[in-house]
């Protein structure tokens, strides 16, 4: 399956986590928000100025700001 | 290790997860909000009873983990560590197990006693979801306890479950779990290591040491080099070289594959029998509806601005009779004050200094009660996470972020607010630079102390466009507010904006005892803490308006002058001047001219009066400076007195100018006054305007931003606001008389 960042992912579209290059604080937060390797999610939508991106992830809404999202890649089905 | 203490408990859980109302449910009135020691994190405290036994019970900040990043997780681990509760009651949010457990993971690989409150069980059955918390139970070995906290369902077992726990006062059993194959070996081997040398097992258990080495937790570092440097050293290679291998092999760190196998953790145990959901997980939940149409492209915005205005209204409009209430009661007192105590520095001390400074402090009262009910309503509803979410992009180019939006509207984004209310809006906010330069900017905004003294330079200068000119100056306030925090952000805190990964937690409809709870306990705060700094603030400006007094010689100087003037008056009007019969004297012009002459004596020695006192020689003393402004003595001294309040300003100028009344009998309005006065010219008056737009916050304001933040902050926005305001007013006001304005 193709690997893309979650920044080029589409409303509405579903993909997992394929893997977080962050390191640091970033890194921590996003993964203690549950977005590790594997975890499915789907684009919820984008705010009306396109950023941030809003995902539903385990149950819940999580808003991540673009330039944060670029260190997250997923596996889609399709681009 | 030290002894567990058996009758205190602690809450700890994610936010939103319905934490604050177990805890209002469970301590009801017992319960008052304190700061954690140096830093601004709310500490609640609160106890109940078992059986007669009284336990404290302390609400931890509501976190997604235990790492060293944030204040608030710092405060909840160290709190863990340090008085060591006889038990956490974990609140786990049953609609969202997952992520809710990894903090009750992260609180038992610390190896504290755990009981988990499994909240919402109702909405999650409502989402489709059944969790079997009797399996869970088994699994994890500690008691789950369902509960739905809005109701106080499962509350008493919740309760007596701690109290149990307390008792048993165990030692701490640190949670085993497999981090995979590279991590365990070295784990177990720096364990055992920690173990035998002792090294930080007072207080920590071993695993838990070693386990934060390898994550590289900054604090658990820092104590261990302090202890031991040269052990610490050594824990640190053996991590350096796990994580130079995880790299090399996996490109993965060490922090990132624990993590991981948490999660995994927990994945296997919800799999097979404790979690089951039935079809419908696929669809759209009412909160999702709702956000299709409130953080919708179009119509996001707009709503938000509606409900901004909204609250807005609600926040200036509705406090506005209790204010006035409140006005009334203290010039009541005042004036009893003034005619029952005899004259003297004494009265004048009570009356303008300590009933003015209670006055003062008591009149934001029903403001910040108002402001503190409206947040609290749109954070519990979960509205105020939409609007960072919506703002964010246009905030954080400035450095800021989305949750700025509130300080600054409640500041005076919307002319008239109150920086008093807007400061500690800024509370939401949990990134501290951002917050910083919040706290510092919002002041700027144009609140209702300021609108009258624009309102009467408008007039003066500026006549027949003041709608025009009023909404120019909100304008400006934004761009000045914005500028500067965007110049703050790139010097004094400059650094990456915070990580914004804000949850959209599901819109909820709070409870009013929740609301009032949470508004009343913040604003008894204020009283308390604010209250008493700003009292002392208000009496050290009278001492320094009133001393040092006139010399006695000049004081005779305006009784003569006085004596003279009576020595000329006819007999009738002497007796009618001396006596008390004010209504006679209505009727009588000449006495009333007499009178008014009297009067502008009066107003004249307040004016020497003013200009000899400790304020009046600062603003005389800056002079030479503050001409670059085109301000004299008189505008200083306003100035420095609007520091108090900014609305004083208008009445110190007055003395300072000693208006008293005109030959027809009209008291001389200040507008009419400055436009008369050659050495004031619109350009002038507008230097002055963007002055006290920009220049120190009033000390009550200061006081706030200590509160919030440290002495530091709240000095330099005292010097750097003042600073900014003289620099930008001086560059127009040359400006302009260089391009012949002036």
């Amino acid at each position: 399956m193709p690997i893309i960042l979650l920044r080029k992912m589409a409303k509405g579209q579903k993909g997992t986590i394929h893997r977080v290059t962050a390191s640091g604080e970033l890194g921590r937060r996003i993964r203690d928000l549950g977005l590790v390797p594997g975890t499915p999610f789907r684009v919820q939508g984008r705010a009306p100025l396109k950023d941030p991106v809003a995902i539903r992830v385990r149950n819940f809404t999580l808003t991540l700001r673009n330039n944060e999202s670029d260190f997250i890649e997923a596996e889609v089905e399709e681009v | 290790m030290a002894n567990q203490q058996a009758d205190l408990i602690a809450l700890a859980g994610n936010p939103n997860c319905g934490k604050t109302t177990l805890f209002n449910a469970i301590t009801g009135a017992h319960q008052h909000v304190g700061n954690y020691p140096g830093i601004t994190v709310e500490k609640k405290q609160g106890h109940f009873y078992v059986k007669g036994r009284q336990i404290q019970l302390v609400d931890l900040p509501g976190t997604y983990s235990l790492t060293a990043y944030s204040p608030e997780e710092l405060v909840a681990r160290n709190f863990l560590i340090q008085d060591r509760p006889g038990a956490v009651i974990n609140i786990v949010d049953s609609s969202n197990l997952e992520r809710n457990l990894y903090l009750t993971i992260q609180l038992l690989e610390l190896g504290i006693p755990v009981l988990i409150a499994l909240n919402m069980v109702d909405l999650a059955a409502a989402r489709g979801l059944e969790i079997n918390s009797r399996e869970l139970e088994r699994r994890l070995r500690l008691p789950v306890i369902p509960t739905v906290a809005r109701t106080g369902r499962g509350k008493d077992e919740v309760m007596e479950a701690a109290a149990r726990f307390g008792k048993k006062s165990e030692v701490w059993e640190p949670l085993h779990i497999s981090y995979g194959p590279d991590i365990d070996p070295v784990l177990d081997k720096m364990e055992a290591q920690i173990q035998s040398a002792g090294f930080l097992t007072d207080s920590l258990p071993a695993r838990w040491t070693a386990l934060k080495y390898l994550e590289t937790d900054e604090e658990v570092v820092r104590k261990g080099k302090q202890k031991d440097p040269a052990f610490s050293r050594k824990l640190q290679e053996i991590a350096q070289q796990v994580s130079g291998h995880l790299q090399k092999t996996l490109d993965s760190y060490p922090e990132a594959i624990i993590a991981d196998h948490r999660y995994g953790f927990i994945s296997a145990l919800l799999k097979d029998g404790v979690v089951k959901q039935s079809q419908k997980s696929d669809r759209l939940y009412l909160s999702d509806q709702i956000d299709r149409v409130l953080t919708n492209r179009f119509f996001g915005p707009v709503l938000m601005i509606l409900i901004i205005y909204a609250l807005y209204e609600f926040t200036f409009t509705y406090s506005r009779a209790p204010v006035e209430w409140l006005g009334a009661g203290f010039s009541v007192l005042s004036e009893f004050a003034d005619t029952s105590l005899p004259p003297g520095p004494l009265k004048s001390l009570i009356v303008s200094g300590v009933i003015d400074g209670v006055g003062g402090v008591l009149g934001f009262v029903p403001l910040i009660l108002f402001m503190f009910f409206a947040i609290a309503f749109l954070e519990d509803t979960g509205y105020l996470a939409r609007m960072a979410y919506m703002l964010d992009r246009v905030f954080r180019t400035f450095g800021l972020h989305g949750s700025s939006v509130m300080p600054y509207i409640i500041s005076g984004g919307i002319a008239g607010g109150c920086a008093v209310p807007g400061v500690l809006a800024a509370r939401t906010l949990r990134s501290s630079r951002e917050r910083l330069a919040t706290l510092v900017t919002a002041p700027f905004m144009n609140c209702g102390a300021k609108l009258p003294v624009f309102a009467m330079l408008i007039a003066a200068f500026f006549p027949a466009k003041e709608a025009q000119v009023m909404f120019l100056l909100t304008i400006l306030s934004w761009v000045a507010a914005l500028l500067i925090a965007k110049l703050i952000r790139s010097t004094v805190l400059r650094g990456p904006s915070t990580p914004f990964l804000l949850e959209l937690p599901p819109y909820r409809m709070p409870t009013f005892k929740g609301l009032l709870i949470h508004t009343w306990e913040r604003t008894w705060q204020y009283i308390r803490k604010a209250g008493t700094i700003i009292l002392a603030f208000s009496i050290l400006f009278w001492a320094l308006m009133s001393f040092p007094e006139l010399p006695q010689t000049e004081r005779k100087l305006y009784d003569e002058i006085r004596a003279s003037i009576l020595a000329e008056a006819p007999q009738r009007v002497k007796e009618s001047l001396s006596g008390s019969g004010a209504s006679s004297m209505a009727s009588d012009p000449e006495a009333e001219q007499y009178r008014h002459e009297l009067q502008e004596v009066d107003y004249e020695e307040a004016q020497a009066e003013l200009k000899n006192s400790m304020a009046g020689r600062i603003g005389s003393s800056l002079t030479p400076i503050s001409s670059l402004n085109g301000f004299d003595w008189r505008i200083n001294v306003a100035l420095l007195s609007g520091f108090a309040a900014k609305e004083i300003i208008i009445s110190t100028m007055g003395t300072a100018y000693s208006l008293g009344w005109s030959r027809r009998g009209e008291k001389i309005p200040l507008s009419g006054r400055l436009a008369a006065d050659p050495s004031w010219t619109p350009l002038k008056a507008f230097s002055l305007i963007i002055f006290i737009m920009l220049y120190a916050p009033c000390f009550a304001t200061i006081t706030c931003i200590i509160r919030e933040s440290t002495w530091k902050w709240g000095l330099f926005s005292l010097t750097f606001n003042t600073l900014a305001a003289f620099i930008i007013s001086a560059l127009l006001y040359r400006g302009g008389m260089w391009l012949g304005l002036g």
